[in-house]
């Protein structure tokens, strides 16, 4: 059975009459402009600076990487475990362009990052011209080792600081000093917002179509005429760039100061169940699953405080934490192999025409 | 001149320790088709049972049947909570579902048996011996003389047993072994019982030699580039890809190292495998495929 009949084809609101189109088109634009409206003000408002500074950023970088990653293998169906190499290549791009070119705008430097991640992410999606499936994973994890390695080693890439932990400069964006969390929110929030626009208008356009056709069966694409090989590359490269300015972003406004292990093969992971557990090939699923992935925790380790109360402790309670969300991620496989994303579309199909149920 | 065959022959001998790993996850890779991340987390299990057992006291033997009855167990599980429920789902899926149960297993056996290092003794010195002139040391003598005997037991069973004869046709084509009258949830209990059998075979030598701890897990990772080179459904050539591996490795360690400053060990292997990927897509011993539209 191919992933064909199990993700499915994300339809755009542009099929169909033009009166349909309308009347899917307005409310969907007054929903995004309401959440952004929401994310911008009433969010900054209602939080507190543990929540913006300790959740609610790492959540937008992580939903940021998730993106990245859907786009690579929700969407062009090339599985990889590089995540955390392209954005520790990212992160330390934009240190290296920070740093030693003072004059350089914030969001160049980014921008930087995110570049010399594609970069790499189109080097380490090469092989995929001739290899498939689990082999391409080792090449994935090959980047993966090779990148940590090469951080960890090479001490020029830390600006020679003997200890390897860098520290980034002063956050300036037009002349102001970016230093609240609520300053820091509104940043990471700009950046993923637009980024995320970007990575819409990608999905539903002639290169996300082919994408989806790559995904499917990439034979069967080459023989419709898809340049198989460039769109593989072209979704190394978009992925890898996404993953580098959210290392960009996580090392320069949720870190501060780093070192190459915040970028270990476990963050590889935890993007990987980010995007399984909110939906593969669902760009809002990336959002759900990286919330999922921070509150999840933090929810477990506050039921465990108040139904056993101290009587365990937190060696134990990681054990636990590992074991039930292993279960969560076998039980999404089974049960909801489109992620929470598409719980969420049921929800909204069943509500849109409550009482009556959709044919 | 010595010194360069000590290096390759220490290293082969290193190798053979990859394949014992690698070994584990050809079984599951063959028979069912999936990419068992979890082989890494069956190692530590079985470790970490087995050396908790003998540490309250239980002997030596009665340890071992102890824990291999619980790999069956474990593996009996997850045909019936894993396996069965994910049924002709796309490979992709149920190799993520390899990644959920290396969590629980690495979970549950913390959870029993503490994160603490254990010393494992299987009465092994490993003190150097000569052989012919040469250095070379006991442990990895013996280490490398089990995976042999194991890899020839396996041989035996898959080719002179009926069950490796149902075994092999499921591998062949699973669609047709169905309906010749293989029942492919029997085989799949089987095969991972074995697997979690070559799991505790290999936990208890890297136990020895490292200690049993969770980095045990890691040699699933040491692992991949084997397979790599070996071919996801080649035993015989998880055998000798961990061979290639071993000796690339050690050789690397001494001759390229000191140049680009040491600690290539880590993606030296997947650089090899990636080469060699490049030139072979299949592995020097896997299977070609055919696609069609």
């Amino acid at each position: 059975m191919s992933v064909a009949r199990v993700l499915p084809i994300t339809t755009s609101a542009g099929q169909g009459a033009a009166w349909q189109h309308r009347a899917v088109l307005v409310p969907r634009l007054a929903a995004a402009a309401l959440l952004l409206a929401g994310a911008i003000w009433a969010v900054p408002g209602l939080a507190d600076d543990y929540w913006l500074s300790a959740i609610l950023v790492p959540f937008l970088i992580l939903s940021l990487a998730a993106l990245g990653l859907n786009l690579l293998t929700g969407f062009a169906g090339q599985l990889s475990v590089g995540t955390a190499a392209f954005m520790a290549t990212g992160a330390y791009t934009a240190y290296n362009v920070a740093a030693r070119l003072p004059d350089v705008p914030l969001l160049v430097a980014f921008a930087a990052g995110g570049l010399a991640a594609a970069l790499l992410g189109a080097l380490a999606g090469l092989p995929s011209g001739r290899i498939k499936g689990f082999y391409l994973v080792v090449c994935t994890l090959a980047v993966q080792f090779f990148v940590e390695w090469a951080f960890t080693r090479f001490r020029w890439f830390s600006g020679d600081n003997s200890s390897g932990q860098v520290a980034v400069p002063a956050l300036r964006l037009g002349g102001h000093l970016l230093d609240t969390p609520r300053a820091h929110y509104w940043l990471v929030l700009g950046v993923v917002g637009a980024l995320t626009w970007v990575a819409r208008n990608i999905a539903h356009s002639e290169l996300g179509r082919r994408f989806l056709a790559v995904r499917d069966m990439d034979t069967a694409a080459a023989v419709i005429g898809i340049p198989v090989l460039r769109t593989k590359l072209l979704a190394f490269a978009i992925s890898s760039f996404y993953c580098g300015v959210a290392g960009a972003l996580w090392g320069f406004v949720y870190l501060g100061a780093f070192d190459p292990r915040a970028w270990e093969l476990s963050r590889s992971f935890q993007v990987l169940f980010i995007i399984i557990i909110g939906g593969m090939g669902s760009l809002a699923g990336s959002f759900v699953g990286a919330a999922f992935m921070l509150l999840f925790p933090i929810l477990m380790s506050r039921v465990a405080s108040t139904l056993l109360s101290g009587t365990i402790d937190q060696g134990t309670l990681s054990n636990y934490q590992k074991i039930v969300f292993g279960a969560l991620i076998i039980f999404f496989l089974i049960k909801e192999p489109l992620g929470l994303a598409s719980v969420g579309r049921a929800l909204w199909r069943r509500v849109r025409v409550w009482p009556l149920r959709q044919w | 001149m010595s010194y360069l065959l000590e290096t390759l022959l220490g290293g082969l001998l290193a190798g053979i320790m990859y394949s014992l790993v690698a070994i584990g996850f050809v079984l599951i890779y063959k028979s069912s088709g999936v990419f068992n991340f979890a082989q890494g987390a069956l190692v530590l299990f079985a470790a970490l049972t087995f050396v908790s057992l003998v540490e309250r006291g239980v002997p030596f033997l009665a340890a071992i049947a102890v824990t291999a009855a619980v790999m069956i167990i474990v593996a009996v599980l997850v045909e019936r909570l894993v396996l069965r429920p994910l049924v002709n789902r796309p490979p992709v899926t149920l190799f993520m579902a390899t990644l959920g149960l290396s969590y629980i297993l690495e979970g549950t056996a913390q959870a029993l048996w503490g994160a603490d290092v254990h010393g494992l003794d299987l009465g092994i010195d490993d003190v150097p011996v000569s052989i012919a002139g040469l250095r070379l040391s006991r442990f990895d003598l013996i280490a490398s003389a089990t995976a042999g005997g194991l890899v020839a037991l396996l041989a035996l069973l898959a080719n002179r047993t009926r069950m490796g004869r149902s075994l092999r046709a499921v591998a062949d084509d699973p669609l047709a072994a169905l309906s010749v009258g293989v029942r492919l949830p029997r085989i799949w209990r089987r095969v991972w019982s074995l697997a979690g059998l070559v799991g505790l075979i290999a936990g208890l030598l890297w136990g020895a030699r490292s200690g049993v701890q969770f980095s045990l897990t890691l040699v699933v990772l040491k692992a991949m580039p084997v397979l790599i080179i070996g071919g996801f459904d080649s035993i015989g050539g998880a055998v000798v890809g961990g061979l290639i591996v071993g000796a690339a490795e050690k050789l690397a360690e001494v001759y390229v190292g000191p140049i680009v400053g040491g600690g290539i060990e880590n993606w030296f292997p997947y650089v090899l495998a990636v080469g060699l990927l490049l030139a072979r897509p299949a592995g020097l011993f896997g299977d070609r495929t055919v696609e069609r539209v």
